[in-house]
Formats: C-alpha cells, sequence, structure tokens
C-alpha cells in the first residue's frame, strides 16, 4: 500500500499524561479512514496533530514522504471540518468559501467561478448571500464542508463533523460525503466515536483505546473478525463468553465453557490451548430453535425476556453459564419467557478473543 | 401590587439620588447672571461663548481632544496587545498577570500622580503633552483590557484554526478574523479609555504644566478662583459628549454584533 499519510512512532504527552502512546498508521492516498473510539482515546488529538495544531511529542508525521512535523498549519494544504462547523460569523457563506481561495492569491474571476461550483456542490447556491447565523445547522456544516473543499486540498480532516445534526440529517450527510470522495478521489481522514457511521462511510477503520490503535482494518474486518474484547464491545453489540481453549486446529478452535459444554470458533494466530479466552458471539447471528438442530454450536438456553424492537426481536437467554442475547429478524415467532430453546450458530459467527 | 409599587418608587428614588447633581448644574449652563447660583435670572447663552472664546477654556477643550485622542490611541494598542497576550494558554502566571494589568483601577490615583510625577521628571516627560498621555494611558489600560479580554472570550477558537487550516498566516488570522471578531470589545474599550482621559484631573495635576491645562483640570481650578457659570457649560458640554459617545458605541455594538453573531448550532 502506498503510504501518503504515515504517522511514524508519534506519542503525545500533555503534562504527564499520555494521550497518544507510540503509534503507527498508515493511509493510503484516496483512502477514506475513520479514527474511531470513545472519548479520550486520543482519536482527535492525533488529527490535531495531522493539522498541525498540536505538536507530537515525539515521533514524526510524514505526507508524501516529507516530515511535516515542523510546517506550519497554514502551509500544510489540509482542509478541516470540525463538529462545531467553525465557519466565520462575520463572513457570508460566499466570502467564507473564497477565504482559502484569497488566501493561495487566486484572482476574483476564477474565485467567484470557483465559489460557484462549490455551492453548488453542497446545493447551496441560493443561500451564498446569508450569514452563517441565518443558517441551520445542516446548511452550517455543508458550507464548512465546501471550504474545506474548495482549495482542492492533500488532505481532508473530519472532527466528528455530523455530531451536532440529528439522527435523519447525520445519516443522509454521511452518504453525501462518502459519494464526494468517491467522485473527487479525496483523501479523508475522518474522527468519529459513532461506530455505525465509521462502518458506514470508511474504507478502513481504525479503532483507538487509551491512546493506541487496538485494531485497524475494513468495517467487514473490525466487526466480524475483532482482534480485541476492546473492538467487539465497543463496535456493534455483542455477546462475550468466558472459556478454555481446548484445542486449535488451523483457524478453528475448541473452546470448553465453565458448564462444559463446547463450542467451535474461528480463532486468529496468538491463541494457544490450554489458555482462558472470551468468545464473542453477535447476537444477530444466533438462531433460536425449540428442537436440537444440525449447527456446529448449540446452546441449551431459557428465555428470560423478549422485546420487539420494530426491524427486530431482541431475546434476552439464560442458562446455568453465562447470559447471551440473541437479535432475531422480523419474521421470527415471538418467544415467551422460560421457554427452553436451543441456541445454534456456525464457527464462523464467533470468535475467540485473547483476555 | 404594594410591593410593586415600593419596588418602583424605590427605583426612581435611586435614579434621582444618581443624577441629581446633574439635575442641579445642567440649567446654570443657560444663565445670564455671573454667578453660579438659583435662581436663574433669564436665560442665556454666554457662557457657551466664553467656553470657546476665552482663552483659558478654548485651549482647555482642546487640550483634552489632543490627550484624550493620543490615550485612546496608546490604550487601545496597548490593552489589546495584552489581552491577546492573556489568552495564550501556555503562559504561566496567566491570573497574577491579569491582576496586575488591573491594578491601576485600585491603586489610589494619588499614589499613581506621584510616582508618576518622579518618573516623568526623571525622563523629561513633565509639563509635556507625551506625559500627560502617558499617565492617563496607565489609567486608562485596565478599562481596555477588561473590554477586549470578555471580547477575546467569546470568540470560537476552532474558528481561528479553521482559518488557519485554510492557508492564513498567523498576522492574516488576526486581521481577517480575531480583530473584526473581538472589534466591538476593542471600540468600547477606546471609549472607556477617552473617558477615562477626559474624566482624569488627579494624574493631571501631578504631571501637567499650564500649557497641558485640560478641561476637567480647568473646571477645577475655576471653581476655586470664581465661581463662573462657565463651569456648568463645561460641564454641559462633557454630559453632551459623554451621552453622544455611549449612543455611537451602544449603535456600532449592536451593528457588529449583529454581523459577527456566533453561528446557532
Amino acid at each position: 500500500m502506498a503510504e501518503f499519510i504515515k504517522f511514524d512512532r508519534i506519542t503525545k504527552f500533555y503534562g504527564p499524561l499520555c494521550v497518544v502512546e507510540n503509534l503507527d498508521l498508515s493511509i493510503a492516498k484516496g483512502e477514506f479512514v475513520s479514527l474511531l473510539g470513545p472519548s479520550g482515546s486520543g482519536k482527535t488529538t492525533l488529527l490535531m496533530m495531522l493539522a498541525g495544531f498540536e505538536q507530537a511529542t515525539s515521533g514524526k508525521i510524514l505526507l508524501d514522504g516529507a516530515a511535516i512535523n515542523d510546517v506550519p498549519t497554514h502551509k500544510r494544504d489540509m482542509g478541516v471540518v470540525f463538529q462545531s462547523y467553525a465557519l466565520f460569523p462575520h463572513m457570508t457563506v460566499g466570502e467564507n468559501i473564497a477565504f482559502p481561495l484569497q488566501m493561495r492569491g487566486i484572482d476574483k474571476a476564477e474565485t467567484a467561478a470557483r465559489v460557484k461550483q462549490a455551492l453548488d456542490m453542497v446545493q447551496l447556491s441560493a443561500l451564498a448571500d446569508r450569514r452563517p447565523s441565518q443558517l441551520s445547522g445542516g446548511q452550517q456544516q455543508r458550507v464548512a464542508l465546501a471550504r474545506a473543499l474548495v482549495f482542492e486540498p492533500r488532505v481532508v480532516l473530519m472532527d466528528e463533523p455530523l455530531g451536532a445534526l440529528d439522527k435523519q440529517l447525520r445519516e443522509q450527510m454521511q452518504l453525501d460525503i462518502r459519494d464526494l470522495h468517491r467522485r473527487l478521489g479525496l483523501t479523508i481522514v475522518f474522527v468519529t466515536h459513532d461506530q455505525s457511521e465509521a462502518l458506514t462511510m470508511s474504507d478502513r477503520v481504525a479503532v483507538f483505546n487509551k491512546g493506541k490503535i487496538e485494531q485497524i482494518g475494513t468495517p467487514r474486518e473490525v466487526y466480524d473478525e475483532p482482534a480485541t474484547r476492546f473492538v467487539a464491545e465497543f463496535i456493534g453489540e455483542t455477546n462475550l463468553v468466558e472459556g478454555v481453549v481446548e484445542a486449535i486446529d488451523g483457524r478453528e478452535a475448541t473452546v470448553r465453557l465453565p458448564n462444559g459444554a463446547h463450542i467451535v470458533s474461528a480463532v486468529s494466530a496468538g491463541v494457544a490451548a490450554g489458555q482462558p479466552v472470551y468468545l464473542s458471539i453477535r447476537p444477530e447471528r444466533i438462531d433460536l430453535a425449540e428442537a436440537r438442530g444440525e449447527a456446529r454450536n448449540v446452546l441449551e438456553t431459557e428465555v428470560t425476556d423478549s422485546v420487539y424492537q420494530g426491524d427486530h426481536l431482541r431475546v434476552q437467554l439464560q442458562n446455568d453459564a453465562h447470559p447471551l442475547i440473541a437479535k432475531l429478524g422480523r419474521r421470527s415467532r415471538e418467544f415467551a419467557p422460560g421457554t427452553k430453546v436451543f441456541a445454534a450458530f456456525s464457527a464462523g459467527d464467533c470468535r475467540v478473543i485473547a483476555p | 401590587m404594594p410591593m410593586k409599587i415600593a419596588k418602583f418608587t424605590f427605583a426612581l428614588l435611586t435614579i434621582l439620588f444618581l443624577v441629581a447633581p446633574l439635575i442641579a448644574i445642567l440649567p446654570l449652563a443657560f444663565t445670564s447672571s455671573v454667578i453660579l447660583t438659583y435662581p436663574i435670572p433669564s436665560w442665556s447663552l454666554r457662557w457657551f461663548e466664553e467656553l470657546f472664546f476665552a482663552d483659558a477654556w478654548r485651549r482647555a477643550i482642546i487640550n483634552s481632544l489632543i490627550i484624550g485622542a493620543g490615550t485612546t490611541l496608546l490604550a487601545t494598542v496597548l490593552g489589546t496587545a495584552a489581552s491577546l497576550g492573556l489568552r495564550n494558554r501556555l503562559f504561566f502566571f496567566r491570573g497574577s498577570m491579569r491582576t496586575l494589568f488591573l491594578l491601576p483601577m485600585v491603586v489610589p490615583a494619588v499614589v499613581l500622580g506621584v510616582g508618576m510625577q518622579v518618573l516623568l521628571a526623571r525622563f523629561g516627560l513633565i509639563n509635556s503633552y507625551a506625559g500627560v498621555i502617558i499617565a492617563h494611558t496607565v489609567v486608562a489600560v485596565p478599562f481596555v483590557v477588561v473590554s477586549v479580554t470578555g471580547a477575546l472570550a467569546g470568540i470560537d477558537e476552532r474558528v481561528e484554526l479553521a482559518a488557519q487550516s485554510l492557508g492564513a498566516p498567523p498576522v492574516t488570522v488576526f486581521r481577517r478574523v480575531t480583530l473584526p471578531l473581538a472589534m466591538p470589545g476593542v471600540l468600547s474599550g477606546a471609549v472607556l479609555a477617552f473617558a477615562t482621559s477626559l474624566d482624569e484631573v488627579v494624574l493631571t495635576l501631578f504631571v501637567a504644566g499650564p500649557n497641558q491645562r485640560t478641561l476637567a483640570r480647568q473646571m477645577f481650578s475655576s471653581i476655586r478662583e470664581n465661581i463662573s457659570p462657565a463651569i456648568a457649560a463645561a460641564a454641559f458640554l462633557f454630559i453632551a459628549a459623554t451621552i453622544l459617545i455611549g449612543l455611537a458605541v451602544v449603535l456600532s455594538r449592536s451593528m457588529l454584533a449583529k454581523r459577527t453573531r456566533p453561528a446557532a448550532s
């Protein structure tokens, strides 16, 4: 993979507090990478260092092969979109978008043409003479987006840009940004704490925890093959069941649960027989039946509660060892509390995670 | 209801208490008598004529304007620069530093005056316009600092970061973003500085020579020498100017505020 942006052993301290620890990350040209994590995990700090607002305590940041640690922000040529929009309140929408072009000494005629083009792109042509305070949140964010893109920056950085918008608008903007990314071939680094947003938009997702990247991969990889307990729990909902590895056979492991049941599960390298581990089983991968079926993994359980949630049925289960949650499709039948059921899933639907 | 009336009466009495001296002096500006007392025999503008054509008074008005303008300029520049510096997060002792800037507000003017006289004498600035402007600036800067610091605190730091990321070097960020957004605060700081200079007597007594006699100083001395109604006319001028400036500030502030109102989120 061509390295367009490269973080090379980046560490950042705020006083005695380490917010980013010895972090490596490479991003290719034209890639959409999300930095996903809870607040305080270092994702925004990393973005701020890339923008030049913060200095790394140690380590190097490379852009297109050249170290940019000492390049001031205004020479980095990166468009930044903030959650708070950060529009210039004393300028009109058009003046806001013209600002980066003026900074680059582009002449008036071309500036006007490009501002118009940018406004068209975000469908706000009619509002060029308004002030930011006269726009709705979604419109303001589209202006901020146009302003960050109009000068064709080398990289676009977004710091939770959709966090202040309501759900429907947020989902529309997610698709809009994804579409712009594809159409314009932008390199985008996107910070978010919303896992569904990261999965929806990104080519790759880097999951942050306590200043480190726990896992980086395609949305499918981080969801289906979580490498750590943190990733499994942070992205989507999961059932974590404790057990001990009995045997490993290639990419499959047999895990014994405390109650003696055995589960065959997919496993990655780094796990040995005899090791205590967690099993991560996604609730939507579990089928419930009253008869023991043909599936490789079957757990005997009892329904404790069942909640209808519109698009799915959420069933809480309990057996003598652990609770379990299953999400069933809306066509599933209801299960009354107290019903004895078999929870079935294949080996590929669960993962062994080293604790 | 009686409570409401009581509150209203109390408010009215308080206002009366505050403006009574003005009510007492202002009509006397239009007296035709040569002494500063009631009753007023007949109405006349002779004391305004005196104010504008008598040498001592005319000189004093011009001096006040020169010194006021110099003080406003110097105090606004210094106070704004100080406020910008105090904004720096990396700055240790930020709190104590700010207090230091505000000190001239609470230090007795007499103490400042004595110190100022000793100091300015040493630099040969005593009895000069520069000396008076410097002295007035010292007491005017705190007003600018308070006003501009308040305005700067209302600016979203990310707006400035955004400007940087869009290619603006620090000086341009200041010129195109920070300063326009802080302008209401800078303006009211400037007006307060001018008002402070206009009003200042104690420091002026210590450092000004006969050639830098300001309007306030002239009023102060003439009330001891001869109690002429010209003082009342000067007071009228003072109040009219203050009201005009105040109106100008209110208007310009509200216009700027409309322009720079932070984006609703």
